[in-house]
């Protein structure tokens, strides 16, 4: 089967600093691959560019085929790509289901509609999608009430409802507690494998990324450096220079095991 | 070449005067995050003030000066105390209510500048040694602009000095950016924002003060100038000092060569440069992003559809509204008609604003464009009354879709600015395009068709195109159009993640509420059977704002409980003395006391009740 | 040093704290640990006197100062240091500094700027470069460096490791044994449990905004359970 996404020499400078240098990869089916590095590295230009919110100067980024350079960000979520965001993105005035309701009336195109009832539109669905991450008990809730591990997995079933090819996931586990981390990627880990989602993440908890991922791609000063299986990432003397230091705030290998 | 020599020396001379008062304004937004409508009352008063002071101690330059300069500092004062009685306790308010409360202590003012100077306009005397002119390339120069030339610049030095070498100036810019942040690391917040508040009192003050030998002290003041001290403000970026000058300077400029080639120009010029430059930087000339914002605002409930009692109550309600031209006097019916015109119009304002999360500080531009098309409609075209009614609504549309597709590219305070800058163009063309719109006089004898003429068969019409019109703003904001619209406010990167064209989406809303409003100014045309340049104007606007808060920003019914209270209270309080001091208070009182409006007093009392029974 | 005991704390209508109590003794580093939305974030706030709805007691050296303002708190002798940074991004890192300066205390270390610059020598090469410049681990060090400015006897680290990478976390953990050296005491909130193990005397875990065990680290591990239900590493 060939890949969901293909990426070539994608690259970007912001007033004559490379962010991103020459960056390609791909991610096949199913695949759950993690982008590392130090703060300042691009991971977040490289995501941005990914999702349509930046225009590189140079390259390529290829959806099952599709160029997805120069179409906007709402064109490249029909097209198949969902995302959560660093600092969860939710519609804070509405209910824990309206969220979800949205994403459908949207993915139906249905948001021009006048006269219907949004929140009697597709509930379901909607249901079905807040079971997938365990959240049906919270429905009725007001977002704004959410705890942020909550509102995490509400961004989960959010990027979940138009059925899509890739996920994009910028620091999914940014801002929770050890224990949730593991749960939510675990979570996602498994919906990834039953519904055969691809996933891009980037992660600053080495713990979940030795975890989860399948393949580790590690960015320095825009440029790609290593990339590899977690145990080879680990090795890597360049990466345990500028990124993982001695190793003392994470686990040891042995214990993922 | 003198000539061009002497017009660009009159427009730098103009944009020193408006520098001073654009500084402060935008000093005090830069630290407070507060839209100080009041502005150009300090600047109305610091003129007063000087009047008086200058015409005393005359004789002398170190009189004049010493009375300018005390004029200032007593603004100063007046800043003091308005900012620790009022604005303290509303720091952390949406910007509307700071907007409307700022308007508040506007009409307390105009009323009590009355009553001390009277209505007259008055002459001060021309600044000792400065009282005649010097000819450059044989063209007379006051002498006074040229100080006054040099003034602006030495003011602006002054300020750039104090904010970057001073520890008060590195706290203030500090505060600009994070308030909160400078709290916790042990600076008293109250007194930097009263500090800054008193500075920028004290250059309004200036600014006025500095006025007498150049015109006469009126009551016009505070309103003549503020529009244009927010457009400078905002070109140059909300909180830029720097920015403020550059903008004054463009705009004081421009203007003076384009009179010679276009004199009626200078009502819209202003405005015109505005949403040049907010198209081409959504921020301004200096702004930053973020600048846009006032203080952070707690997310609202969600919306839940009217339960079968609610129901009950409003077809209740609907029903008696609509028997009551059998009950009720010829008088009452036509305050009726003026209740729902006014309901129309805060429902779609609130759409904009409440669902929409776009702040019009000129939807009433769209309210006068649909009575305009209207009155023309009948009068120039002659279309009957039906055809006229069906076809303004339409213009209004038209109007929203053209100015709602700028406005759309930006947000916070500086979108408000744009709607704002919207309606004071279409007013100044209004206004001065004799010809077309009849201007001053407006346009008279727009009354309904024969059939209709009565009061109590107007009344019906005003009904069903009143209610009808609420009813679809209702049931577009609980659909998905509505919810969308909401979400697109709660957040923009959300949005655009699940598929959604967030600027087409709100250009929609826009153009939505706007056709709405100007229904209700095509209904307004005939009840009235007149239109003049009012209907477009800012006070229209503000009231509009005023209705909104006063029902409850946060809830759908707030409009309509808004829009009748206001009707009310204004059909009493202008028949009083001294209305606007009164109206004035009582904007304050809702502010300061109930900010979350009537709807937020009704919701709170049914718990009550509710409670109480359980 | 702090003592807080009883404390409630409320958003509107939502109950965050109840009933916490926590100490921190003269030059003593501890730890608030527990998942996001626990309350760590929110018991700093209190103390900082940024949470307006609180009851209950909250005593430094001896004073009470909840119900305070947060300004009149930092005067006392603590420092604030935000989960989200909130540095200026548009004054340099200089002016940043100035923002903190605060008159010496008796009974504190003193901070000059050549002190802190020993301390984060990134900041000296940047010192003129505005904040919004700065890469996120230079951010996370002026933030704490501009706390230090004010010399405070009691720190308030919110979350210090959060989004950082490794190698910066390492950082962070020198500087905070520094502070330790200094003779400043130190309240620190952490999910990082290696991180918190590394730099703390002892730890609270808290938990749907209640208390629900503290001892040293050593205890911990002897309770497996606990780490299990609280934290579940």
């Amino acid at each position: 089967m060939s890949a969901v996404l293909e990426v070539q020499g994608l690259s970007k400078s912001f007033g004559g600093v490379q962010a991103v240098d020459d960056v390609s990869f791909t991610v096949e089916p199913g695949e759950f691959l993690a982008l590392i590095g130090p703060n300042g590295a691009g991971k977040t230009t490289c995501f941005n560019m990914l999702n349509g919110y930046l225009r590189p100067d140079a390259g390529s980024v290829k959806l099952r085929g599709q160029e997805l350079i120069g179409t906007p960000p709402r064109k490249i979520w029909r097209m198949g790509v969902g995302r959560t965001f660093q600092i969860t993105e939710t519609f804070l005035s509405m209910t824990v289901r309206e969220n979800v309701q949205m994403a459908l009336i949207s993915h139906h195109r249905r948001i021009y509609d006048i006269f219907s009832r949004a929140t009697r539109l597709y509930v379901d669905e909607a249901n079905a999608l807040l079971d997938l991450v365990s959240m049906r008990d919270q429905s009725a809730r007001p977002c704004s009430e959410l705890a942020y591990g909550d509102l995490k997995r509400l961004e989960l079933a959010i990027a979940l409802a138009h059925r899509p090819a890739l996920l994009l996931m910028d620091e999914p586990t940014a801002g929770m507690a050890p224990s949730e981390r593991i749960a939510l990627m675990a979570l996602t880990a498994g919906i990834v494998e039953r519904e055969g989602v691809s996933v891009v993440f980037t992660e600053h908890d080495m713990d979940v990324v030795f975890a989860h991922a399948h393949r580790i791609l590690v960015l320095n000063r825009g440029m790609l450096i290593a990339e590899g299986s977690g145990a080879e990432i680990r090795a890597n003397p360049t990466v345990q220079e500028v990124y993982l230091g001695g190793g003392t705030v994470f686990q040891k290998e042995a214990d993922h095991a | 070449m003198g000539f061009y020599l002497a017009q660009l020396l009159t427009g730098l001379a103009n944009a020193s005067s408006l520098f001073l008062i654009a500084s402060g304004l935008s000093i005090i937004f830069g630290v407070t995050r507060i839209v100080n409508f009041a502005h150009g009352s300090f600047y109305m008063v610091g003129a007063y003030m000087s009047y008086t002071l200058v015409t005393l101690w005359s004789g002398s330059i170190l009189g004049y000066w010493g009375g300018v300069i005390l004029a200032a500092a007593a603004v100063g004062l007046i800043g003091l105390v308005i900012e620790m009685t009022i604005l303290r306790r509303i720091y952390r308010a949406p910007e509307l209510f700071q907007l409307v409360a700022t308007f508040g202590v506007v009409l307390i003012f105009q009323d009590l500048t009355q009553a001390v100077w009277g209505a007259e306009d008055l002459l001060g005397p021309r600044a000792p040694g400065l009282d005649s002119a010097v000819r450059i390339f044989g063209e007379p120069i006051p002498e006074y602009d040229l100080a006054l030339i040099a003034i602006g610049p030495a003011v602006l030095l002054a300020i750039w000095l104090v904010f970057h070498r001073t520890r008060w100036g590195v706290l203030v810019r500090a505060a600009t950016q994070d308030r909160e942040m400078v709290g916790a690391l042990g600076v008293n917040q109250a007194w930097l924002f009263s500090a800054a508040f008193v500075l920028g009192a004290f250059l309004a003050g200036l600014g006025g003060a500095l006025q007498i030998p150049r015109e006469a002290v009126s009551l016009q003041m505070d309103l003549s100038i503020i529009g244009e001290a927010f457009v400078v403000v905002v070109i140059g970026g909300m909180g830029s000092v720097t920015g403020a000058f550059v903008a004054a300077v463009l705009i004081s400029v421009l203007n003076a060569f384009a009179i010679l080639i276009f004199p009626q120009v200078s009502i819209v010029l202003p405005f015109v440069v505005m949403a040049v430059v907010l198209i081409v930087r959504p921020y301004g000339l200096f702004g930053k992003p973020g600048s846009e914002h006032g203080a952070p605002v707690e997310p609202e409930q969600p919306l839940t559809l009217m339960g079968q009692k609610g129901l009950m109550v409003m077809i209740a309600a609907v029903f008696v509204l609509a028997l009551s031209p059998l009950a009720v006097a010829d008088f009452t019916t036509i305050l009726l008609v003026d209740v729902m015109v006014a309901t129309l119009f805060a429902v779609s304002l609130h759409f904009m604003m409440g669902v929409g999360g776009m702040v019009s500080f000129g939807h009433a531009a769209y309210f006068g464009v649909g009575a305009y098309a209207a009155a023309m409609g009948v009068k120039y075209f002659g279309l009957g009354m039906v055809p006229s009614m069906a076809l303004a609504p339409f213009c209004a549309a038209a109007a929203a879709l053209f100015f709602g597709w700028f406005c759309v590219r930006l947000s916070g305070v500086y979108l408000a600015m744009l709607t704002l800058a919207a309606a004071q163009i279409l007013w100044g063309v209004t206004f001065q395009w004799q010809d077309f719109t009849g201007g001053d006089d407006g346009i008279l004898g727009v009354w309904p068709a024969q059939w209709a003429s009565s009061d109590r068969v107007y009344f019906y019409i005003a009904f069903v195109l009143c209610i009808g019109g609420i009813w679809l703003l209702r049931r577009a904001a609980h659909s998905p159009f509505g919810y969308t619209l909401r979400g697109v406010r709660d957040s923009r990167t959300r949005a655009e993640a699940i598929g959604v064209d967030t600027r087409f989406h709100q250009w929609m809303g826009f153009t939505l509420a706007g056709t709405l409003a100007g229904l209700a100014g095509v209904v307004f045309a005939f009840s009235k059977g007149s239109v003049f340049p009012d209907t477009l104007g800012i006070a229209l606007s503000i009231d509009g704002l005023i209705m909104v808060l006063l029902g409850g920003i946060h809830a759908l019914a707030g409009p309509i409980y808004g829009a009748v209270a206001f009707v009310m209270i204004e059909d009493w309080v202008t028949r009083l003395d001294y209305w606007r001091f009164i109206f004035g208070a009582i904007i304050l009182v809702v502010v300061l006391l109930a900010p979350d409006g009537i709807a937020g007093g009704v919701h709170r009392l049914v718990r009550m009740i509710r409670g109480g029974k359980a | 040093m702090l003592e807080v005991n009883g404390l409630n704390a409320r958003y509107g209508r939502a109950h965050i704290l109840n009933g916490v109590a926590l100490s921190v003794g003269e030059n003593e580093v501890v730890a608030l640990l527990g998942r996001n939305g626990a309350g760590k974030s929110t018991t700093m706030k209190s103390v900082m006197g940024l949470v307006r709805q609180t009851e209950g007691s909250i005593r430094y050296e001896g004073q009470e100062i909840r119900g305070k303002a947060s300004h009149t708190i930092c005067r006392a002798g603590i420092g604030y240091v935000p989960e989200e940074r909130r540095i200026f991004g548009e004054l340099t890192v200089e002016e940043n500094l100035e923002v903190g300066r605060r008159e010496a205390r008796p009974g504190a270390p003193e901070w000059t700027l050549d002190h802190l610059f020993k301390l984060f020598p990134n900041l000296e090469e940047r010192r003129r470069n505005l904040g919004k410049q700065l890469s996120g681990g230079e951010q996370q060090m002026l933030t704490i460096a501009r706390t230090l400015m004010g010399n405070p006897k009691l720190v308030l680290l919110d979350e210090p490791s959060e989004g950082i990478a490794p190698v910066i976390v390492e950082q962070m953990a020198k500087v905070i044994e520094e502070l330790k050296a200094e003779g400043l005491s130190v309240l620190l909130s952490e999910q990082n449990l290696h991180f918190a193990r590394l730099v703390s005397d002892r730890a609270y875990i808290i938990e749907k905004g209640e208390m629900r065990w503290n001892g040293t680290f050593a205890e911990l591990d002897a309770q497996p359970a606990v780490s299990q239900s609280y934290l579940a590493v």
